[in-house]
């Protein structure tokens, strides 16, 4: 029993469950929102440090033996992505508390947001596939919900094409699963692994190992199928949309992570050329992308998807330090993107807009923020000695070394861009005065994001950004003792068996209990008895 | 009996992507509505069908005799079913709310956050 692998799940869903019931009591549910998260958090820090010292912890639901019940395990990358997921919801449990408006809050504003982490951690966390896309699913109809909350005509027409391509993946996903489970007969990930390796290699493999990558390419906003994010990331309140960049398309992208070293490993002399350029015409659709943008989210929430190419990349180029990399990336890129859309809600706030030509003068008025954002968004171009510097330099390193020339140039390019955008919202927020036919408003009057006045004054919003900047900071000068983690997580990705033996190979006993028929039983010959309970 | 389904499944992805290429948003959702169905047939029918043969295992033995038919996609395809049935509960209450502000049952109207 090592219950730190399960209370990550249990904890939201129960702090959820508990926010529903106080469904007018408001107060409790924004204690809980805090209180929730903050245990959560800990939680989360008890799994990595277990994972750190034994490098697997597992867990059988119900106790039955692993092929046949449900597997949660946490590797190094499960628990990495767990605590950071973590962190990123602690953040926005307390920005919410100054952002969320009554409206938002009066219709269970709080609880979908402990239901959107219950998902984002089952999903880190299980080992069985089917139950993957369970957690998909939990994931989803949160975020729809959370989506839609306030119901103004944006939010609408970006949940309709959000709605319909999620749909769409998920169903791509349940299809390969039901094809998985035809050709091997099970649905956990490790036993699958081992079957793969056996089954009999058919062109059947690479249909499955693509419809993988269509679903979760979907799901992570890689090109050419990311059009639904920058429609939709920027519609919803701030807080929700932080949430969002911070950990939805990272679920995606961790899927890939796990399904194509510990699944897939041997289709990916084949899937990587497609996969390689994959990530490089993601890298540089969405910087240009948001090169055109003039609309301060607009042009987050492309970064996004030229950031998602950065992690793809590091998968694809499929060595050790390159998947380190990769992973380093989503690290740093969860802080560092939930935080500038975190300081777009404060901008929109002090100035009532997003429009980037409407504002200015910031830096005058907020030297701290300007910090925080200068911070940031360094950071995400990649200038040392910030965290998004070293995790672009390890891939880029791996890059060279297995002499993926074009591509290595093409994502050193893209940090360019990055950098000229980053320039740009510097520039015109933070820089220029603000132009006259402004009406800003006259005091930094909090009102929700339904117009009505809130209490809790811009410490709260303040708080998270200063510690996420941080946070950012201090990844970039403790980058020793990080990377020696995710080379960890290299190492481990690399080599799925062990992988295989923390699932199979606890369990190894109680399966001959159940596959060795006793007593009465005896009469049943024993190739067969193997043969039906599979 | 799987050349038939095979058929029936085939054609309910066919019809279902093709509904769901329409601009009525409404055709949308039957679309997504046929698809989940299709890939539900599709478990259902990928994981081997046996006619006749329930997954009960005799009094006194550890096993259920060789033959029978595997419960898990059985059980798998329940909880797609209901977590499509819950998806389109929400994706119909969209379209409504979607209705209701766009005032068209149009996508070529709704692309006002595109750009």
């Amino acid at each position: 029993m090592r219950p730190e692998v399960a209370l990550p799940v249990l904890l939201p869903l129960l702090t959820g469950a508990v926010s529903l019931l106080f469904w007018r009591a408001r107060p409790m549910q924004r204690f809980l929102a805090v209180a929730g998260n903050v245990a959560l958090l800990m939680v989360s820090l008890w799994l990595f440090v277990s994972t750190l010292s034994d490098g697997y912890v597992t867990m059988q639901m119900g106790s039955w033996p692993a092929p046949f019940g449900i597997t949660l395990i946490a590797d190094l990358l499960s628990a990495v992505m767990v605590l950071m997921t973590a962190i990123i919801g602690l953040a926005m449990g307390v920005y919410s508390l100054a952002t969320t408006g009554r409206g938002h809050e009066k219709f269970g504003y709080y609880p979908l947001m402990h239901l959107l982490l219950a998902g984002v951690m089952g999903a880190f966390l299980t080992g069985d596939i089917f139950n993957l896309y369970v957690w998909f699913e939990v994931m989803l109809v949160a975020s729809f919900a959370l989506l839609i909350l306030g119901g103004e005509r944006a939010q609408m027409e970006g949940a309709i094409k959000y709605v319909t391509l999620n749909l769409l993946a998920s169903v791509i996903f349940l299809t390969a699963v039901g094809l998985l489970y035809g050709m091997v007969g099970t649905l956990n990930m490790a036993d699958i692994a081992l079957r793969m390796d056996e089954a009999e290699h058919t062109g059947m493999v690479e249909v499955l190992a693509v419809m993988f990558m269509v679903a979760f390419g979907i799901k992570a906003a890689a090109f050419p199928l990311f059009f639904w994010l920058p429609a939709s990331y920027h519609t919803p309140p701030v807080a929700v949309s932080a949430l969002f960049a911070g950990l939805l398309t990272k679920v995606g992208v961790y899927a890939m992570f796990r399904v194509f070293t510990l699944m897939f490993d041997q289709t990916m002399g084949y899937l990587q050329e497609i996969m390689l350029w994959g990530a490089a015409f993601t890298m540089v659709t969405g910087v240009l992308g948001a090169a055109a943008q003039h609309e301060f989210r607009r042009i987050l929430s492309f970064h996004i998807v030229s950031q998602i190419g950065y992690m793809i990349l590091g998968l694809a180029l499929y060595t050790p330090l390159a998947i380190a990399g990769g992973v380093f990336a989503i690290v740093h890129n969860m802080v560092v993107k939930t935080n500038l859309f975190l300081i777009s809600g404060i901008t929109h706030r002090l100035q009532g807009t997003y429009q980037l030509k409407k504002m200015g003068g910031l830096y005058r008025d907020r030297p701290w923020l300007a910090v925080a954002f200068f911070l940031s968004a360094f950071s995400l171009a990649g200038v040392p000695p910030l965290s998004g510097f070293f995790a672009k330099f390890v891939i880029v390193r791996a890059g060279l070394e297995v002499e993926a020339y074009v591509v290595t140039g093409i994502a050193l390019a893209v940090g360019l861009m990055t950098l000229y955008s980053m320039v740009k919202i510097w520039n015109e927020v933070f820089w220029k005065s603000l132009p006259e036919d402004n009406d800003v408003p006259a005091t930094a009057t909090p009102t929700g994001d339904d117009g009505r006045l809130l209490k809790p004054s811009l410490w709260m919003m303040y708080s998270p950004v200063m510690v996420l900047a941080l946070f950012s900071l201090l990844i970039g000068v403790l980058a020793e003792p990080i990377m020696w983690v995710m080379m960890g997580i290299g190492d481990q990705l690399f080599e799925p068996s062990g992988y295989i033996e923390a699932v199979l190979g606890a369990s190894a006993s109680a399966d001959d209990v159940l596959l060795q028929p006793t007593g009465a039983a005896e009469d049943q010959p024993e190739a067969d008895a193997g043969e039906t309970a599979r | 009996m799987e050349p038939l389904m095979a058929v029936a499944i085939g054609l309910l992805y066919a019809t279902a992507i093709f509904m769901m290429l329409r601009r009525s948003i409404v055709k949308l959702v039957i679309g997504l509505m046929l698809l989940s169905n299709a890939a539900n047939l599709l478990i259902f029918t990928t994981a081997g069908m046996t006619r006749g043969a329930p997954p009960l295992i005799p009094e006194g033995m550890m096993l259920p005799p060789s033959g029978v038919a595997d419960p898990l996609p059985q059980a798998v395809v329940l909880t797609a079913i209901v977590i499509a049935f819950g998806v389109l509960a929400f994706a119909v209450v969209l379209i409504r709310r979607a209705y209701e502000v766009v005032k068209a049952d149009d996508l070529d109207k709704m692309k006002d956050t595109d750009t």
